[in-house]
């Protein structure tokens, strides 16, 4: 993992179904995942994915590129756009990464996260560390 | 809605310390899509299970009076000192740090400091919070 390598990119999938098992892992209760009339409510098309799950799924990318758990010391990401996730098809997600820095056994890796070609995530940035030193 | 300057420095939290367990982790890892072995240090996002609850307390708090319908999550960051392991007795405080207004919106910027039972850090997990306006 050097300076510049590409990441990816990693589809993920979601589907209502997902947002009930993630909601009840969670303890995120909140109906504009669950009821499409409680996010038609506030202007949004149909129920969306909690942006914490969207932003799980960037942390799942990331124990993929970095072999496992446990090596991630940082991550930080803004919510940009919902994850509309219909009841006949599931949200597609696309991430992608960029090591940005690299010193030891650290790095930096910027993320890119899409759906449907739109960006969801805004300066999504992550640290490693435990990586293989050369 | 302009909130109370006051908010700034106020803390929120739930008082009892959540226990994790090996079935809690493997139930989020399933909801998350990511591989779990029993042993294996939790998601990197596990932390919200704990910070959730003094977010909650914020945003339903009567004094600060909030309209929870009207919040969207702009924002989160986890900064671990340690990884957590199953076993761990963790305790969420949350801090208001910032509160400001901007396009008629309120946006709350909070820090859940995420201790172990000997009171030392394990993560910080910082969560942006806007409160929609009326008209945003």
């Amino acid at each position: 993992m050097n300076i510049g390598d590409v990441l990816g990119p990693l589809q993920y999938s979601i589907t209502r179904d997902d947002l009930v098992a993630y909601a009840k892992a969670s303890g995120d209760h909140n109906p504009i995942h669950q009821d499409e009339a409680a996010a038609q409510a506030i202007g949004l098309p149909t129920v969306v994915a909690h942006g914490m799950l969207t932003m799980a799924l960037a942390a799942r990318a990331l124990h993929q590129w970095t072999g496992g758990p446990g090596n991630v010391g940082e991550l930080g990401v803004k919510f940009t756009k919902p994850v509309p996730v219909w009841a006949d098809r599931p949200a597609e997600l696309e991430i992608s990464g960029e090591v940005t820095a690299r010193e030891g056994d650290h790095a930096t890796i910027r993320l890119t996260v899409t759906c449907e070609g739109e960006k969801v995530l805004g300066v999504s940035r992550a640290q490693v560390t435990g990586l293989p030193t050369p | 809605m302009a909130l109370s300057a006051d908010l700034i420095g106020q803390t929120f939290s739930t008082g009892h310390p959540y226990v994790v367990t090996a079935d809690k982790v493997a139930e989020f890892a399933a909801a998350t899509q990511t591989p779990y072995q029993p042993g294996d240090v939790p998601p990197a996002t596990f932390p919200i299970v704990v910070a959730f609850p003094a977010i909650m307390a914020l945003l339903e708090d009567e004094q600060v009076g909030l309209d929870l319908a009207r919040i969207v999550h702009g924002e989160q960051r986890f900064t671990y000192t340690r990884p957590i392991q199953i076993g761990d007795e963790l305790s969420a405080t949350l801090q208001v740090d910032r509160v400001r207004s901007m396009a008629g919106s309120d946006i709350i910027t909070t820090t859940s400091r995420i201790t172990d039972a000997a009171g030392e850090l394990v993560c910080d997990a910082k969560a942006t919070l806007i409160h929609r306006g009326e008209d945003a």
